[in-house]
């Protein structure tokens, strides 16, 4: 994908976690690019490797797990390689992320104040004042009301929707290349949710961020993101931009999760939904691993896994059919 | 009972195995997850070997625990007498291995006591919450304001040096402490949606406590017992070493520690020995309590889960 | 919730504790023995001498008028009773022995905090490895002996068989008592060879005591940085590219250090238990040798005034505790009960 101005791209990323039960191979040779400014979405079922992808991508994978090859492009430059050192500065600075729950991704002992001003002390090496008048204006910038007294709070003292305002502020600080969303709304309530979306849309063109989003709610895909990419039991299975994706998916896995939704003239039908259920992946299916589930498998789908092949400008899919 | 003919195709046999399965799979996960720990086997083996002293301990000793044979006094460990004779010439093996009982006995009498008081208390004060809670808590802080030993000392003091008033005394200062684990627990089940959902659907309380929180709370209390049947069994010896707890002749292993203090330096065999016998005791339940709470803990049961299964298909 | 206000709280919430622990050493001096005056005057007294203890205190009237005059002597005058050995008024007997046990006491806490907690942060940190496994293996044995067979134990290695140090008694070298606490008074005198005297006198009890204390801070403190270290705010401090020395002693440790604090008021009352059994063993003259004494002599006053003064130093460590957790934990402000 040699587009102009990629951040990022992420080149057969392989991840595995070693545990008692056996070796759960939870991405298997991932691969795709960020350009700058837009916002990607990594959509999938759950457990299939959307949050790995993004601790592999930090560098923040936990014992047991371990990325064992691939190549992560920081503007050329492979993170994977870096020491934890060099990481580190890259980390909130450079690349953010935020969670999917605030609550407990805050630390509920420090004031958030206190919490959105650390990446300027230890970043920026601004002075604790200067820092903490920093994080006033940039609180503010998210949309939180009376910034100042709010900075005195401690998280338990703040509503859902607000915690995750701080945590986007936190993430933002440095004016980071690439902002990693791991499903942030998923855990609001839809207005909220709405306004979430807009401040993080509004905030990207503000400060030119890229931003990876990953979800598993399409709707949210639908409203910004500019690409998306599928996942399916570590795997991606289709990338293309937005529009195409929803109006002409080519993989069965795409096709079927979005006749799934059920559209607003659809009132009385059966809901559509995918028979069986997501694979364990300490011993996945072999070949593609979609096809113990899909509809058009042939015997070559168990055998060999499909390699991702450009069927229009800028569509990639895995599968067979192509 | 004689069970009917072909029970064991009958629909009830079907339903009763389907209804215990759930029980029975966790059991066995459980007793896997033990397994594989080596600490947690050795702590199961030291406890047992100290219950099966203390059932069969009397069978088993070679000499009577009680006879004085002030002639054979103060021998040292050796063939004849494996940890040497005490001051009045009773082998102190023997007399360990018939003192083995009292200390369990302790232990189950003060669980028995403490327990099922607990339970209910902090049953009622978890589920019911309001005034009921408070004044049970402020009850319950009125004992834990003490120090535990100090306690017992007091009511032991009270009530007149034996084994029994001992245990009593013990009984009464361990309950608070059940008391605020089961309220912890009911607390944190009391929140829970599926107990609202239960409730919504007309449970009635009783019901609840069957079926919600009892289970939950199980393992808590399975870990703690264990965990406290060493800490009771110390402090029972610690009280018969002062001189509260059993009274001579009985071999009681505190008692036999602080009998032997005054010969420490001439007998050290005579206070030592039983020492080392509360010690890997109580080692024991600590080692086999620390197993039971990982055997318990949700993340490494599902870990070893597929390890499990694996090894009953394959 | 302002810190002020829950302190306040706090302390208004003693009350009915403080009140339930009066009655409760009623109980257990008047209600329980069969005839509190027998066991009150000792097992030695002569039948006037219990008779005159029965009038002293109003032992023939009805219940409701003894916790009267017991609540009375015991608030009013302090009165704890007058102890069946010594003759003397128990609170005077405790007064001179108290600085003796709370040296013994400060030191072994002290002792156990700065050894333990540290001890079990590292030992999170090192998991599996060999400091790991030792601080475990000594952590379980300090748990899992009993108290006075380690002292027993420590006596017979450390002075019968090599001699290092003294194993009996506090102090033998003559100084001016100021405040009661040897090594303090011993230092305002200038009497080096007397503080070196009751320093070495003080080793053996003091680590015995902490042995014990020590394994359990230990095991609790692993514990809780273990949790600690795999919750999600720890991912989110080091998502954001801190320093690996922030993250763990400064967003790490604060929250790991919540459950030992905790402990501590508790871990205290054992300390205190811990000294009635020590001080046995070592002769160490303080308030845990006078009440294992009273025990043993049946002397009922002096046991359950103890026992009071117990329980009034375990509220009052309590309390403190509960005080510094609150400061280090905003979430409890707000409902004002710590669990």
């Amino acid at each position: 994908m040699e587009t102009a101005n990629v951040l990022l791209a992420v080149e057969n990323l392989k991840t595995q976690f070693f545990t008692y039960g056996g070796v759960v191979e939870a991405l298997d040779e991932v691969s795709f690019g960020i350009i700058e400014g837009e916002v990607f979405g990594l959509v999938g079922e759950s457990g299939c490797g959307k949050s790995v992808t993004a601790s592999s991508i930090l560098g923040l994978v936990q014992k047991p797990g371990k990325v064992i090859s691939g190549r992560v492009l920081l503007d050329g430059d492979d993170l994977l390689q870096k020491t934890e050192k060099e990481m580190n500065a890259i980390r909130g600075s450079r690349i953010s992320i935020i969670f999917q729950d605030p609550t407990s991704s805050l630390n509920p002992l420090f004031k958030i104040g206190y919490q959105v001003a650390e990446p300027y002390i230890y970043h920026q090496g601004k002075a604790k004042k200067a820092a903490s008048n920093e994080a006033v204006s940039i609180l503010k910038q998210t949309g939180l009301p009376d910034p100042r007294d709010k900075a005195k709070n401690y998280p338990h003292e703040l509503s859902g929707g607000m915690r995750q305002r701080a945590m986007i502020a936190m993430a933002l600080t440095c004016e980071p290349d690439l902002l990693i969303a791991d499903e942030p709304t998923t855990n609001l309530d839809v207005t909220i949710e709405r306004q979430i979306l807009n401040l993080v849309k509004d905030l990207q063109e503000e400060f030119g961020t890229s931003v990876l989003w990953i979800t598993h709610d399409l709707g949210v895909i639908a409203q910004i993101c500019d690409r998306v990419a599928v996942m399916y039991a570590g795997s991606i299975v289709e990338q293309a931009d937005v529009r195409t994706v929803f109006r002409s998916p080519k993989h069965p896995y795409t096709q079927k999760l979005l006749r799934a939704i059920p559209a607003a003239d659809s009132a009385g039908e059966n809901l559509e939904e995918i028979p069986g259920s997501v694979p364990r992946l300490i011993n996945p299916p072999s070949g593609c691993r979609f096809h113990p589930r899909c509809d058009h498998a042939t015997s070559v789908c168990s055998e060999k896994k499909p390699i991702e092949l450009e069927v229009s400008p800028g569509h990639t899919v895995a599968c067979h059919l192509f | 009972m004689r069970l009917p003919e072909g029970f064991l195709f009958t629909s009830r046999y079907r339903i009763l195995k389907r209804r215990l399965h759930p029980i029975t799979k966790e059991f066995g996960l459980t007793l896997y997850v033990l397994r594989k720990s080596t600490l947690a086997v050795i702590g199961a083996l030291l406890v047992g070997m100290f219950l099966f002293l203390a059932i069969f301990g009397s069978r088993v000793a070679p000499y009577d625990p009680y006879e004085v044979k002030i002639k054979e006094r103060f021998i040292p460990p050796s063939k004849a007498h494996w940890f040497g004779t005490d001051k009045m010439g009773r082998d102190v093996l023997s007399r360990m291995l018939f003192g083995a009982r009292y200390s369990i006995r302790a232990g189950l009498i003060v669980l028995v006591i403490a327990v099922p008081i607990g339970v209910l208390l902090g049953g009622i004060a978890g589920l019911f919450g309001g005034w009921r809670d408070e004044v049970i808590m402020r009850f319950t802080d009125v004992f834990l304001a003490f120090p535990s030993l100090i306690l017992a000392m007091s009511f032991s003091a009270a009530l007149g040096p034996s084994l029994f008033n001992a245990m009593i005394a013990l009984s009464i200062v361990w309950w608070p402490m059940y008391t605020r684990l089961i309220r912890g627990q009911a607390l944190s089940v009391r929140e829970t949606d599926y107990v609202e959902a239960a409730r919504s659907r007309g449970a009635g309380n009783w019901y609840l406590v069957r079926r919600h929180i009892l289970p939950n709370c199980l393992s808590p209390i399975l870990v703690t017992l264990t965990l406290d049947m060493g800490w009771i069994i110390t402090a029972t010896a610690a009280l018969s070493f002062l001189g509260f707890g059993a009274q001579p002749p009985l071999p009681e292993w505190g008692r036999m520690v602080s009998d032997g203090r005054i010969y420490l330096m001439q007998a050290w065999w005579v206070s030592v020995f039983p020492g080392l016998g509360i010690a890997m005791t109580v080692l024991g339940f600590n080692l086999l309590g620390d197993g039971i709470r990982d055997a318990l803990d949700p993340k490494l049961r599902r870990i070893t889960e597929v390890k499990w299964k694996q090894r009953t298909f394959s | 919730m302002k810190l002020r206000n829950y302190i306040l709280r706090r302390l208004l919430l003693l009350i009915p504790v403080i009140l339930g622990v009066l009655v409760l050493v009623f109980i257990i001096s008047y209600v329980i023995p069969a005839d509190p005056a027998r066991a009150w005057a000792g097992p030695k007294a002569r039948p006037e001498q219990v008779e005159a203890l029965r009038e002293r205190y109003h032992l023939n009237d009805p219940v409701y008028l003894q916790i009267y005059y017991y609540l009375k002597s015991l608030i009013l005058h302090f009165d704890l009773g007058v102890s069946a050995t010594s003759g003397r008024p128990v609170l005077t007997d405790l007064k001179a022995f108290f600085p003796a046990t709370f040296e013994l006491a400060f030191f072994a806490f002290v002792l156990a905090i700065v050894i333990g907690i540290p001890l079990g942060v590292v030992s999170a940190l090192r998991r599996n490895k060999p400091t790991d496994h030792f601080s475990r293996v000594v952590a379980l044995t300090g748990v899992s002996t009993p108290l006075f067979w380690s002292a027993l134990l420590m006596q017979f290695f450390f002075y019968y068989k090599l001699r290092w140090v003294p194993a009996f008694g506090r102090s033998v070298v003559e100084i001016n008592r100021y405040t009661g606490f040897i090594l303090l008074d011993s230092v305002l005198n200038w009497n080096w060879s007397a503080f070196g005297d009751a320093a070495t006198r003080l080793i053996l009890p003091a680590v015995t005591l902490a042995f014990y204390t020590m394994g359990y801070l230990v095991r609790i403190t692993r514990g809780s940085m273990l949790e600690v270290l795999e919750s999600e705010y720890v991912v989110t401090a080091k998502a954001k590219g801190l320093p690996a020395r922030i993250v763990i002693y400064r967003h790490a440790l604060k929250n790991a250090i919540i459950p030992p604090i905790t402990v501590l008021g508790v871990t205290f009352g054992w300390l205190l238990g811990g000294t009635v059994l020590l001080e046995t063993i070592f002769s160490w003259p303080g308030m845990g040798r006078y009440a294992a004494g009273s025990i043993v002599q049946v002397d009922l006053p002096a046991m359950v005034g103890f026992t009071l003064v117990a329980a009034t130093v375990m509220i009052l460590s309590n309390l403190v505790v509960d005080i510094f957790y609150s400061i280090i934990d905003p979430r409890v402000r707000v409902g004002g009960k710590t669990r």
